[in-house]
């Protein structure tokens, strides 16, 4: 690095010191804006990681690792030349010299963004050295800290978070979830002070002590003393007024103060209580200088959420390229599922605007709570605090947000729909001003452009408008406003499946299940017109195999498959097709290998081994594949169902068996599950691996099954996805023993095929899964639908009636029949012509052909 | 077209028998040389009426494959179509024009039932 202006470049200097949520939006939203004309732009961040989603860190104790909560596009630095330096601290800023220093040396800027964030409180609570003891004074923000508290907690029975605010309850729940006895100690007489009114706590308390997590309100931490290999526990901790509390780690989770410290030692104005100040176009004191984000103070307040930050990138990257932004506050309502209990708080939750009225609902049996707050006069709502039910948010945050007025009854807003509660406000009530993401500042009415511009789905709005690609908090309300505005337009969501059904994908499996429809004619007949199409009779036929699982060759499903399915192969870019025969979990005998070679040699196919771990013979023609299939079902080969959607292939690593590590036997687990679930067809195909460690061997967090080993059992992964848009496996279950893993990978899948939309990937499933893994998990684990036994049977209805497709159509003439290049005559296509290349063959391109056959026969 | 009584009997082919057709669906018959895609329509258009067969090239113009026998057919807001194997166009059965780009025809031909033979008008 130089350290003064590269002389070569007349671009002005730009420095980002941070590169956390903030620093990184604001580097995103100068790239969008072209500030990379004007400025070489250089980043410093602290941590060594990417900037990271740190909304979800939690997530990272869930299953999600460093790459899967990164922020936008991996390359984006690069591709827009901005100088990423990672794992690099700013150590001071001279703002005579207008240079930073960094562990390298000094750099030279014209304009400065100070977007260092935040650092967790640890209160001087007198206690063990904390060179010798970290796990009695863990914190919980970075990357880097969750992976010291998992570490910790390897050893640990109990653990013990200070602060009962948002992140303590984040913070315990993350404990419970790493298998610890988790406890939450509180200073205030009630769980999250700041967002909640007393009830709210009371309400919350109970919940999370219905959840096991032990609570302790209105105690002050005194003393953490270390105890003796003797005693059970690590450390105990005393509280003001002599009670006490055993623990093996502790985490503060005390709140946080602005990480001013650079700002303070170069002399920029600093708050009473930190804070770097900021103006209402987040520059400092020194006018060359901007904040952002957690370490800026604006009007005396600091904003500890990650949307106003990104309203305070937006304003300063506007204000760097002629835009003329400016930050006006933010509204501090938020909404979160803490241990899986729903809290929301909006607005002025306490009521302590003057004349503020409030309404209450209290349901003490089920420990819900909501309040409503409204002003003097009954027109407004100026807050509320949730309990127990997100439902009542959105729309109450729309009333607060845009000052609707308030219906007759305004408790009708809190109570239970059947109890005389108003009907959620409908989308259209809402302004074209409602802000629908308030982290992307995107308003209903860039929706509403973004529809009228032509965005047909959630997934194009997701891009053009970036909403709900922030917390996500907004989903429901953005599915919400689309679909109203495409009905507004007359373009009714249609959500039939094609012109001859009237139906979704969906819809069309319960009534081919509840009315024992066995055909296609005959659900045409019923609930259908016309011939039918290449959309609808694929997806039919595939739901008529799920639930019957009748051979695919049979008459009535014949003229239902696409090529790849009527012919039991896949037809490649020539019109010939590949043969691929099972090679479940990849393991095969040198025999079979040898007959593979043997066929291919004599029917001259080209061979290859595949991404999924078998081996594809390409090149046959239609009226081939009977006496190809006949000869590897003789050699005790079945067909893989290459072509069809429906379960690929197990990917297998060796496992205990041979590798030194393995801890269990993978390979035979993966053969357990493919001969398990081959044959079962599904909305689209379906891949599964199994790991014998957590080396991964078997990439089966990218699959849409994932079994790792441990040393107790099993741990599941679900909805991975490689392919075109790659998707990490959630961790679903874990250290569970065989016939559990059987038993929910049985209902994972009877329960995706029954929901899932056509040609929709288990990990694009998941994402439009209302309830999101959580309920997944309810309805697999807890069966909370009371479906478990059903969708068993069903699979085991499909496991008991398999039969090998080949082996089948080759027992009856009339289907081998079709397997006729041409009906009237024994001959290939003489268009097909081959070419030799590193010693097999492949189709000859155009200019290789022989001239008399490139010429089109005139009709 | 001529009309019918003024073909000469050595202008009509059989290609082959109705068992060789497949109920809504195709297959292939050679014919000097050309490939002749056949689908069978059991009760016609309207799943209602007498039986149809429809005869188009079996050569699909955007893949340069001889596959347009193996489509899946259907309708497209009544009319019957084939969609091809591989790039999934579809091609109206009367007439062969394609609805993705009415400039690509594929040649038609003249084919009908007589009892269990399928046979071939060869008029060109
Ligand atoms: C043969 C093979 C490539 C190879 O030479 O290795 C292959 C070949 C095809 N893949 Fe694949 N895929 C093959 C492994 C994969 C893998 C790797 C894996 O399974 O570990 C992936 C990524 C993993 C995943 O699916 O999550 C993969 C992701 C795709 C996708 C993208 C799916 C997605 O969700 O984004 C498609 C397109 C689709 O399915 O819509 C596709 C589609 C295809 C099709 C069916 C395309 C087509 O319509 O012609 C190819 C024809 C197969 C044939 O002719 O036999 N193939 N394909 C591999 C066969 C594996 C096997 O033994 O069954
Ligand atoms: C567990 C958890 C849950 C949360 N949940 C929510 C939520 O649900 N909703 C919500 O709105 N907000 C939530 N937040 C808060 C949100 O994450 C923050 O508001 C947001 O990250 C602030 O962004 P920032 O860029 O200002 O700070 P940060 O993301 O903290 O980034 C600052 C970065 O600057 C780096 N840095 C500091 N000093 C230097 C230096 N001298 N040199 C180089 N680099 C430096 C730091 O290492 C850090 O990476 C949560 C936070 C946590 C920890
Ligand atoms: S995943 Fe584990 S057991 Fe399997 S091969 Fe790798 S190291 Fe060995
Ligand atoms: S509100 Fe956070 S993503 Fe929309």
């Amino acid at each position: 690095m130089t350290a003064h202006h590269t002389t070569h470049d007349s671009r002005k200097q730009l420095v980002i010191i941070g590169n956390g949520m903030v620093g990184h939006h604001c580097v995103e939203q100068l790239i969008e804006r072209g500030a990379t004309e004007h400025y070489c732009i250089h980043v410093f961040g602290e941590e060594r990681h990417h900037a990271y989603d740190r909304v979800h860190l939690s997530e990272y104790f869930s299953g999600k690792d460093a790459d899967a909560l990164a922020l936008g596009e991996p390359d984006l630095h690069r591709t827009h030349g901005v100088e990423l330096h990672l794992g690099t601290r700013i150590s001071a800023i001279d703002r005579d010299a207008r240079e930073v220093v960094t562990p390298e040396g000094r750099l030279g800027y014209d304009s400065l963004i100070i977007a260092t964030g935040s650092y967790p409180f640890v209160p001087p609570v007198p206690g063990p050295d904390s060179e010798t003891h970290p796990q009695a004074r863990l914190v919980y923000r970075t990357l880097d800290d969750l992976d010291a508290i998992r570490s910790h907690a390897e050893h640990a029975r109990r653990g013990v978070v200070i602060g009962g605010g948002l992140l303590g309850l984040e913070a315990a729940n993350a404990l419970k979830s790493l298998g610890l006895e988790a406890h939450v100690v509180e200073f205030a007489p009630r769980l999250m002070p700041v967002q909640l009114d007393e009830q709210g706590g009371i309400a919350l308390r109970e919940h999370i002590e219905g959840l096991g997590v032990g609570v302790h309100t209105g105690q002050a931490t005194e003393e953490i003393a270390a105890l003796t290999a003797a005693d059970d526990c690590a450390y105990r901790m005393h509280f003001k007024g002599g009670e006490t509390l055993d623990t093996d780690l502790v985490v503060f989770s005390a709140g946080i103060r602005p990480q001013d410290r650079l700002a303070r030692d170069c002399g920029l104005e600093i708050g009473e209580r930190g804070g770097i100040v900021i103006d209402d176009s987040c520059r400092t004191s020194d006018p060359e200088i901007f904040a952002i984000g957690e370490c800026a103070l604006w009007q005396g307040r600091i904003f500890g959420l990650v949307a106003p930050g990104y309203t305070m990138a937006r304003t300063v990257a506007g204000c760097l390229t002629g835009g003329e932004e400016r930050f006006s506050g933010a509204d501090m309502s938020t909404k979160l599922k803490l241990l899986g209990v729903d809290v929301g708080s909006i607005g002025d939750a306490h009521g302590s605007t003057e004349g503020a009225k409030s309404y209450r609902w209290i349901d003490e049996a089920g420990s819900g709570y909501r309040r409503l707050v409204v002003s003097g006069d009954g027109k407004k709502v100026l807050g509320a605090v949730l309990v127990g039910d997100n439902s009542y948010y959105d729309t109450l945050l729309q009333y607060a947000q845009n000052g609707i007025d308030l219906p007759e009854n305004p408790a009708s807003l809190i109570l239970p729909q059947n109890e005389g509660g108003a009907p959620a406000l409908g989308a259209d009530a809402l302004p074209d001003s409602a802000t629908i993401c308030s982290c992307h500042n995107v308003t209903k009415g860039a929706v509403c452009q973004a529809v009228d511009e032509g965005c047909a789905d959630i997934a194009a709005l997701k891009i053009e408008t970036k909403a709900s690609t922030g917390c996500g908090g907004c989903a429901a309300l953005l599915k919400q406003v689309f679909e109203n505005e495409l009905e507004s337009r007359g373009m009714a969501v249609d959500r039939s499946l094609c012109e001859h059904f009237a139906y979704t994908r969906q819809e069309l499996y319960a009534l081919v299940r509840v009315e024992g429809i066995e055909s296609f004619d005959e659900l045409l007949e019923k609930h259908g017109q016309g011939l039918g199409c290449d959309i609808c009779k694929p997806t039919i036929g595939s739901i008529l195999a799920t639930c019957w699982n009748q051979p695919i060759m049979d008459p009535q499903n014949v003229a239902l498959q696409d090529t790849n399915d009527t012919f039991m192969a896949n037809m490649q870019k020539n019109g010939t097709y590949s043969v691929m025969p099972r090679v479940a979990g990849g393991e095969i005998t040198p025999e079979k290998l040898v007959v593979l070679g043997e066929v291919a040699s004599k029917y001259e196919l080209y061979t290859k081994i595949t991404g999924g771990q078998r081996i594809d013979l390409f090149g046959a023609e239609l009226h081939q594949l009977p006496d190809i299939w006949e000869e590897l079902i003789n050699a005790g080969f079945e067909t893989g169902h290459a072509y069809g959607k429906s379960i690929r292939t197990v990917k297998s690593c060796v496992g205990n068996t041979w590798c030194r590590y393995g801890v269990q036997d993978s390979v035979g687990m993966a053969l357990e599950l493919e001969h398990r679930y081959k044959g079962l067809r599904t909305p689209h195909k379906i891949k599964m691996g199994v790991s014998g460690c957590t080396r991964e061997c078997a990439e089966a967090q990218g699959k849409d099954i994932g079994v790792i080993a441990t040393e107790a059992g099993w741990n599941l992964y679900v909805c991975g996805n490689g392919g075109m848009r790659p998707r990490h496996a959630e961790l679903f279950a874990t250290d569970i023993d065989s016939d559990t893993l059987i038993r929910y990978i049985d209902r994972f899948l009877m329960f995706y095929v029954r929901t899932a939309d056509k040609l929709q990937r288990t990990s694009v499933w998941r994402e439009n899964l209302e309830g999101g893994l959580d309920y997944l998990k309810e309805v697999i684990i807890d069966d909370s639908l009371g479906l478990g036994e059903e969708l068993e049977s069903q699979m085991k209805h499909v496991i008991d009636t398999y039969e090998c497709e080949w082996a089948n159509a080759l027992g009856d003439p009339e289907k081998l029949k079709r397997f006729r290049t041409f009906v009237n005559d024994k001959c290939g296509d003489p268009d097909i012509v081959n070419v030799t290349e590193r010693g097999q063959p492949r189709p000859a391109r155009a200019d290789e052909r022989p001239e008399s056959l490139a010429v089109e026969i005139p009709s | 077209m001529t009309a019918a009584n003024a073909i000469r009997t050595d202008d009509i082919h059989e290609l082959c028998s109705t068992a060789d057709l497949v109920a809504w669906s195709g297959v292939v018959a050679l014919h000097q040389g050309r490939q002749i895609a056949l689908f069978y329509l059991p009760r016609g258009r309207d799943r209602r009426g007498d039986a149809e067969i429809f005869a188009l090239d079996n050569h699909d113009p955007f893949s340069g494959a001889n596959v347009i026998g193996r489509g899946i057919i259907g309708d497209k807001g009544g009319e019957p179509v084939v969609a091809s194997p591989i790039y999934k166009q579809h091609f109206r059965l009367r007439d062969g024009v394609c609805l993705e780009d009415d400039k690509v025809r594929l040649a038609t031909f003249e084919v009908r039932l007589e009892g269990d033979r399928v046979v071939l008008f060869d008029n060109a």
